[in-house]
């Protein structure tokens, strides 16, 4: 038998080297500047459209194609792949719905600056805007929950739109990247050429700070009385860790992380004072309103930190270090406004702070150390174990983390679970802590822990996740089986929409309405998760009692070979405190319902 | 609120205007008016923009526009450094009585007749906004029977160009 010979990828490196273009069809082309991006990993769902980069990508000896269930999937695996990594991670659908079906993931994306690019299939180039089948104008649904997007409508264009979008997704501010290329394209044939330089002249994300601005904010820092170091998810991004770590030993600064930036700072360190926020610690919340100056770095002022922005860290002065000059004074005006990245940044101050202390500048925070330490022995984060002998959740996820440890990865889905999973695991080490922070996007955590652990096939990879959540993109499980992508979820079982029932018991009388996940008329539970996961081929396991948890614990995590399910449940009136109900100021924490924390005389 | 201009030089690729247009409406900005056209660089269009906002947001207005990958460079130009005109044409009632009348106003404010009818003229008028709302205001009364107006284009003064130094490639990182 013999076939007409494909260009195999060192074939056309062979002929690229020699400096003649080799003639490639747009499906080809595509594959090969995937190659030629380092992507190893491609997340996605063939179909109509796309299927010409399909027969290409069956060849390719470096990238593996992960089949998924549902586009939503591969769009929050190629996140958790990002996430986890630190690398770009990659989606690709066909057009119409399975485009479509990408956008809450580039949305969530798009929110928590986490760098993908999407591939998707179009129709073919004489039909848009016809209605065609399965056409949907994806450029223009993605405008706004994308960083950037393409269409292609000429194959010889391909190298450089995929080029542009790797540089674009993880750059800068990183976010994602869609690249809609129409079935056309890909069938058509042109030469091949690898860009060794981008012409974008609209696109320069300033990098260096400021020289003035960081000695100006280095002379805050030693003349603040109350000073916190604020850190968001940009730390993160910019692998900003060792440098917030120096800066905050050498200044003594308190250390606050947020939802995003859990990890980034060693929860273990006695100057981290943990998560501030709607569902922060009261040691946290209260130090940013207490302050004097606030030192942002990679943060953006959310609502969910700020509570109501007018009463926000009245006396404070700001400092907000931000790679996006947008973000800056955009909530809240600052009075240093630094633009860079958080890592240049942060080595900068911290130089800087050094020369001041050389001069005999030096702060001193022992008074507000004394008052931050006698908070946090007053109002540790806490819970109640249900007196009917029903599991307290929190008590699983705590257990969970000291079991597991700090070196795997946990990632959570969107509601009481994941609030949970934020305050009672200790993150220690960066990228160890996925989930949905801006966005919210309930159905991340199994997706996402996928492509976690698809990217770090050596971590153990924990989904903590919710059974609501879980519902919405469990079907990603079979993926996980097939692919051989051993991941372990943990899921919080409260037989509710547990947070919004959390609302409905505090601000609607305790009115259930639609939240409940297994009421009447269904009998025993719907679904049975332990039976769900066995029909995937995973382990399912059940835990139902404290007395279980360590030993059910222990039971998933010697199971290497498949994925683990484990249902835990438990007691469904469980509440996550603290609480800044929305739109109160964080003045009006609350430790338990209707209680706030007594701060006494001692206050300042 | 108030108005300002601001000159967006863009580059010149399909959607740029769809970007440009979404991104004021889903940021809650206002356009009073929008003008688009070719530049002295093939590859580059120009926008004139005027926005009604206070002045904390107008710099998250240019803030977010900056972020568009499309887009290269944005410069506010306010009235005494910089010329703004905007293009009317608009058709008038005349007959034999008031057509005099309409020609002297035409001439008062340095427009110019482009067509004529039995019963109408057609005007076209170049200008600030200001004068041309002064000579509308005039020609009212004579009846106006269609109106259409371009957006403002506006140039700084001076000898520097706006599209300097704009145009660099860049060296990729990553």
């Amino acid at each position: 038998m013999s076939e007409p010979a494909r260009p195999t990828p060192s074939d056309v490196a062979r002929v690229a080297a020699a400096g003649v273009a080799p003639q490639l069809t747009g499906a080809q082309s595509l594959i090969r500047s995937l190659e030629e991006a380092g992507v190893d990993t491609v997340f996605g769902i063939p179909g109509g459209a796309i299927l010409p980069a399909y027969d290409p990508l069956f060849d390719s000896p470096k990238v593996r194609h992960v089949l998924v269930r549902h586009e939503q999937g591969a769009g929050h695996a190629a996140e958790g792949y990002a996430l986890a990594t630190g690398k770009v991670g990659v989606c690709m659908a066909t057009s119409g719905p399975g485009a479509t079906n990408l956008v809450t993931a580039l949305a969530d994306a798009h929110m928590d600056s986490i760098p993908i690019v999407a591939i998707t299939g179009q129709v073919p180039s004489a039909a848009i805007g016809t209605d065609a089948f399965q056409e949907a104008d994806i450029r223009g649904i993605t405008m706004p929950v994308t960083k950037h997007n393409f269409l292609i409508t000429d194959p010889a264009e391909i190298p450089r739109a995929i080029a542009e979008a790797f540089h674009i997704a993880s750059t800068g501010r990183p976010g994602p990247v869609l690249v809609d290329i129409a079935k056309d394209a890909l069938q058509a044939t042109a030469p091949f050429r690898w860009p060794d330089r981008l012409d974008l002249p609209g696109y320069r994300p300033a990098i260096r700070p400021h020289g003035k601005q960081i000695r100006e904010a280095a002379r805050m820092i030693v003349e603040a009385r109350r000073p916190v170091l604020y850190a968001g998810g940009g730390v993160l991004k910019a692998k900003a860790w060792d440098e917030l770590r120096r800066l905050a030993d050498l200044t003594g600064i308190p250390v606050v992380t947020t939802l995003t930036a859990r990890g980034a700072f060693p929860d273990s360190h006695p100057q981290n004072l943990g998560m501030p926020g709607m569902h922060g610690n009261v040691t946290a919340v209260t130090a940013l309103q207490k302050s004097d100056l606030l030192i942002a770095l990679g943060a953006r002022f959310d609502d969910r930190v700020t509570g109501k922005l007018s009463t926000f860290a009245p006396d404070a002065k700001i400092v907000h270090a931000d790679i996006d000059p947008a973000e800056i004074s955009k909530n809240r005006l600052a009075d240093v406004p630094i633009v860079g990245d958080c890592r240049e940044v942060i080595k900068e101050l911290t130089a800087a702070v050094e020369a001041e202390h050389k001069d005999g500048r030096r702060g001193d925070f022992t008074a507000w150390w004394r008052q931050l330490d006698n908070w946090r022995e007053r109002f540790p984060l806490g819970y109640t174990t249900p007196d009917d002998g029903t599991l307290a959740p929190q008590y699983v996820i705590e257990r969970l983390g000291r079991l597991v440890g700090s070196d795997a990865v946990y990632v959570a889905g969107v509601g009481q679970h994941q609030m949970w999973a934020a305050q009672f695991i200790s993150y220690e080490k960066p990228a160890t802590w996925l989930n949905s922070g801006g966005l919210g996007t309930m159905g991340f955590a199994v997706p996402a822990a996928m492509g976690a652990k698809a990217g770090r096939p050596d971590a153990t990879v924990w989904a903590v996740d919710g059974d609501g959540c879980f519902q919405m993109t469990n079907q990603e499980l079979a993926t996980c089986v097939i692919e051989g992508i051993p991941i372990k979820v943990a899921v919080i079982n409260n037989e509710s929409l547990g947070m919004v029932r959390q609302w409905q018991t505090l601000f609607y009388d305790g009115r259930y309405s639609s939240t409940d996940l297994n009421g009447p008329p269904a009998e025993g539970r719907v679904p049975d998760i332990v039976k769900l996961a066995e029909a995937y081929g995973c382990v399912g396991l059940r835990c139902e009692t404290a007395d279980d948890v360590d030993g059910t614990i222990e039971k998933a995590m010697a199971i290497n070979d498949r994925p683990v399910v484990v249902d835990f449940i438990v007691h469904r009136d469980a509440m996550v405190w603290p609480m800044v109900a929305a739109g109160t100021s964080n003045d009006e924490i609350k430790i338990a319902r209707d209680m706030a924390p007594d701060f006494g005389e001692r206050e300042e | 609120m108030s108005k300002h201009t601001l000159s967006i030089l863009v580059e010149n690729t399909p959607g740029i205007l769809a970007r440009v247009a979404a991104l004021f409406a889903r940021r809650g900005f206002n356009i009073d008016s929008l003008a688009v056209g070719p530049t002295e660089h093939s590859t580059v269009s120009r926008m004139t923009v005027v926005v009604d906002v206070a002045d904390q947001p107008l710099e998250q207005v240019t803030k977010q526009l900056n972020k568009l990958i499309n887009v290269i460079k944005i410069v506010e130009l306010e009235a005494p450094q910089s010329v703004q005109r905007e293009l009317v044409l608009v058709k008038v009632k005349a007959d034999l009585e008031t057509r005099s009348h309409i020609l002297e106003t035409v001439q008062l404010f340095r427009a110019k007749v482009v067509d004529v009818a039995p019963d109408s003229v057609t005007i076209e008028a170049t200008g600030s906004e200001d004068k041309l709302d002064a000579m509308l205001r005039v020609l009212e009364p004579f009846g106006i029977r269609e109106l259409v107006q371009s957006g403002m284009v506006a140039i700084g003064r001076g000898s520097r160009s706006m599209s300097d130094r704009a145009l660099r490639p860049i060296e990729r990182s990553a």
